[in-house]
């Protein structure tokens, strides 16, 4: 069994990994298929008869205030926010697992600096750089987005493939490959970056929760996805003005959120046990 | 005279895998008598640190003391008592030393607060006279400028001084029994002495009974008045200390000895016990020893039970005389 | 250093906060050129970066584009409400996560600690803007228990002081408790963890051999030695603080530095926004000092060192 299948088999066995799993692949479901056979979530529909109508018969979750299918919406907004997630994701770790992996094996000069510069761009609030930035953007495009996310959320990955990297460079089996006249992009791809696979995955895997929270705070703050791209943040932002009325507007969305964040978060937690015997 | 603690049939079950429960302690049978000192031996994993905890009843969960087991202090069974009543004992009747100083004292408290809180705890004093008593404990346990080590933490004192402060707080209620694990293994060689010296001098002062847990023969010798040896959680030779040194009963025992280096004496090769000691999950139904015994002959595939070799001198074995 | 970084991320990017500005009014290239000089924009990157180093030491940061008041003054005014909310904030977590993470610990693996992990993993995983409309739906407008803005009752001039008391601590609940549920989860995970590696130490059970009560033994002890540990956690939950109050300001419209934050990114208003994430960024530096503070204060091991 390869390492990635039993990991995902421990993840299977503990409860909440399961409960994660299913959850997870659930909404990866409906986020792939829900837009073929739901209707067309930027359609208004008739404004005067069919803006902020209840769940109920022809709208499994109601409708907002431009007639719009609050399910549709809801599901095309999942699946942004779910490649969002995952695309800077991936790209963080990566960008992380790459300076943790030069500066743990170079050591001297270029870790202490890389470190030194880690350590700096953490003390200051991701929320607060990523404000700052799309600041300038009237419209972010999406794939701007995701660079920007990947670009603040790679530093704790980074510490940790250094130590990691760090740790390993005294073990034998790094200096028999030293000996050998192996050079160092070798070792590293090779033979360093199979042993950090694990706690990356997991970082990576957390990643996906905190960033999707991330962009939905930023598109109810109006800076992320604009109109009329349907978004899970930006109908919690256009449900301000009626929720007290039209309650299902604002609760659906945000519940969507919560399960997301919550099975990917399970996920990883889970992921971690399996990989890491020391927690509880 | 009554024995001050009576154990009898002491027995310790664990849940282990498969659903099956294993004794790590099995029927464990002694007495410690006022002013003397009894001393538990046998190598890790014979349970005799559990029978140590037994008594006080702490035996870790899922663990359980079973309740056919009698501990009887002064004639009252301590199977009986109920948490609080333990409190009582526990410090209070019973104190216990325990292995390693280091990690046995928390680490974010000094000294004295550790002593004080345990007089406390039996005694309703204040806290000035709470810290009054720790410094005597602390000079009667030979630290000398007691006042100021009370306020030191243990990671400012050296490992002896360390296993003095355990000794203050083990004796801080005055307890009448003493139950020492392993006390000096963790220390160094001359310190070692120092220790049993103390914990001598601290019995015959106090006319305290003292159970010594150790797994050092050069311990038990001229420290220990009685000696029970433990092998897989039982009792297979118990006697004074004298006879068993003189003619010991159970082959373990002879392995033991003929294990032991000893500066006196010819240079004789070591002759270890071959084999190793079988956890409980693989203990055999007859004589727990037979596997690794010399001496093994076909009666030994049944349970021998502690049979007389002497007056006061009792082994598990069928090689011995009769009946106990 | 975090300072440099942070203001070379800024003045280095694409767009022209001007022209976001001027979407809304017209101005007259009169007007553009006297913004750009009052805003020090037409000056070379490198002496905009010294001016602003410069006034950052002094505590100046410019002024606000929105307000057309000094960022210092915006930022002075509305500190205290968001300290207010803050250390409610503070002492929940600190008080209740604790507890919570030590119950979770001593009945490790039952249901308690099941169900508790889960509710708090669920609080974490719970956007906090959304948090708080939900909370404002249920008892603001629903039930009519709290009230669902603001920080005070405009009309209490004069009032006892009970009074504002009281009205003061009915508008704090909701957003204290939005904040808090959603930051709630780290404190309860690290004590927990903290706890249940103290609660395996032998001195643990040298106390309990002692005649302590379960009591004395689980918080004179195995908590008390876990505590350094755990209140290192300070300094990593300050930031989870910091930028949820963004968010739950805006929602309760909670006149303090996250509410200012949040409207200053909507505006694009570059000093107002510089001069809070400035301020967020030494909160942070502060805290995880703090932690280190209380840790050497608390652990006698350290100190050592």
């Amino acid at each position: 069994m390869t390492p990635r299948r039993a990991a995902l088999h421990t993840v299977w066995r503990r409860p909440a990994g399961r409960a994660g799993l299913i959850a997870l692949a659930l909404l990866a479901l409906l986020a792939l298929i829900g837009p073929l056979v739901l209707p067309d979530p930027t359609a208004q529909g008739d404004l005067l008869n069919g803006a902020l109508l209840p769940p109920g018969s022809g709208h499994l979750l109601g409708t907002d205030q431009l007639s719009r299918d609050v399910l549709s919406r809801i599901v095309t907004g999942l699946r942004l926010s779910l490649i969002i997630g995952l695309a800077s994701a991936c790209l963080a770790v990566a960008l992380g697992a790459a300076v943790g992996l030069i500066a743990g094996s170079r050591a001297g000069m270029v870790d202490t600096v890389l470190m030194r510069i880690v350590d700096a761009l953490l003390a200051i609030p991701r929320l607060f750089v990523l404000l700052l930035v799309l600041a300038v953007w009237d419209r972010v495009p999406i794939p701007a987005l995701v660079l920007l996310l990947a670009l603040t959320g790679w530093y704790g990955t980074s510490r940790l493939v250094r130590a990691e990297t760090v740790r390993l460079r005294g073990e034998d089996f790094v200096r028999a490959a030293e000996a050998l006249g192996a050079g160092r992009l070798r070792i590293a791809l090779h033979h360093l970056l199979p042993n950090v696979a694990a706690p990356i995955l997991v970082a990576g895997t957390l990643g996906v929760g905190d960033v999707i929270l991330l962009e939905a705070g930023l598109t109810y703050l109006g800076l992320g996805i604009r109109p009329p791209t349907p978004s899970l943040g930006g109908m919690v932002l256009d449900s301000r003005s009626v929720f007290v009325t039209a309650p299902w507007t604002s609760i659906f969305p945000g519940l969507v959120i919560v399960l997301t964040v919550l099975s990917v978060n399970l996920v990883g937690d889970a992921l971690r046990d399996a990989l890491d015997p020391r927690s509880a | 005279m009554t024995p001050l603690l009576e154990v009898r049939d002491l027995r310790v079950s664990f849940p282990a895998a498969g659903g099956r429960t294993i004794h790590p302690v099995d029927g464990v049978s002694f007495s410690l008598e006022r002013g003397r000192t009894l001393a538990l031996v046998g190598e890790s994993g014979c349970g005799k640190s559990l029978t140590g905890l037994a008594l006080l009843r702490l035996v870790p969960p899922p663990g359980r003391v079973d309740d056919s087991s009698v501990i009887r202090l002064e004639g009252k069974d301590l199977m009986s008592f109920d948490e609080a009543a333990m409190r009582v004992v526990r410090g209070g009747r019973i104190g216990m030393v325990f292995q390693d100083p280091m990690t046995s004292l928390n680490p974010v408290l000094t000294a004295g607060d550790q002593i004080a809180e345990a007089v406390r705890a039996h005694r309703p004093v204040t806290r000035q006279e709470a810290r009054a008593r720790a410094a005597a404990l602390l000079g009667e346990v030979g630290i000398a400028d007691p006042a100021r080590r009370l306020d030191e933490y243990p990671h400012q004192l050296s490992g002896g001084m360390r296993q003095r402060v355990m000794i203050a707080i083990a004796l801080a209620a005055e307890p009448e029994i003493i139950i020492a694990d392993e006390p000096t293994t963790a220390l160094d060689v001359t310190v070692q002495a120092q220790i049993l010296e103390l914990l001598d001098r601290l019995r015959l002062e106090r006319g305290m009974a003292v159970l010594l847990i150790t797994h050092d023969l050069g311990v038990v010798a001229g420290r220990a008045d009685d000696m029970c040896v433990m092998y897989a959680g039982q009792i297979v030779e118990r006697a004074s200390t004298r006879q068993v040194f003189e003619a010991p009963a159970h082959p373990y025992t002879h392995g033991l000895f003929g294990s032991v280096p000893t500066i006196a004496g010819p240079r004789e090769r070591l002759t270890p016990i071959s084999g190793s000691v079988p956890p409980p999950a693989a203990w055999p139904t007859g004589c727990r020893f037979a596997p690794r015994c010399p001496e093994r002959f076909a009666r030994c595939d049944s349970m021998p039970s502690l049979r007389r070799a002497g007056p006061g001198h009792d082994a598990r074995c069928w090689l011995t005389g009769d009946e106990a | 250093m975090a300072l440099a970084l942070l203001f070379f991320l800024i003045r280095s990017l694409p767009g022209d906060p001007l022209a976001v500005l001027s979407e809304d009014r017209p101005l007259t290239s009169e007007q553009v050129r006297d913004l750009q000089r009052r805003y020090q924009l037409d000056q070379p990157l490198g002496a905009q970066f010294t001016a602003f180093m410069g006034g950052a030491v002094r505590g100046d940061f410019g002024t606000s584009i929105q307000y057309g008041r000094p960022v210092r003054q915006l930022v002075l005014e509305r500190l205290p409400r968001t300290l207010l909310l803050g250390a409610t904030v503070l002492l929940i977590n600190f008080t209740l996560g604790l507890w919570l993470g030590v119950q979770q610990a001593l009945h490790r693996g039952r249901p308690l600690d099941r169900i508790l992990t889960t509710l708090s993993l669920t609080g974490y995983a719970t956007p906090s803007f959304w948090l708080g409309l939900m909370l404002v739906l249920v008892f603001a407008v629903r039930l009519h228990w709290l009230p669902a803005a603001g920080s005070q009752d405009p009309g209490l001039d004069g009032a006892g002081v009970l009074t504002v008391v009281l009205d003061r601590l009915r508008h704090l609940i909701l957003p204290a408790l939005t904040l808090a549920a959603v930051s709630i989860a780290s404190s309860m995970r690290y004590q927990r963890a903290a706890m249940l590696e103290a609660l395996r130490q032998p001195y643990v059970a040298a106390a309990r051999a002692r005649g302590l009560t379960e009591g004395q033994v689980t918080w004179g002890h195995a908590w008390r030695s876990a505590l350094p540990s755990v209140l290192t956690l300070f300094g990593l939950w300050l930031p989870i603080l910091v930028v949820g109050a963004v968010f739950v300001e805006q929602v309760f419209a909670w006149q303090g530095l996250g509410s200012l934050t949040a409207g200053a990114a909507a505006a694009r208003d570059y000093p107002l926004l510089m001069g809070t994430a400035v301020l967020a960024t030494a909160a942070v530096v502060t805290g995880s000092l703090v932690s280190d503070v209380l840790h050497a204060l608390l652990d006698p091991r350290a100190r050592a060192e």
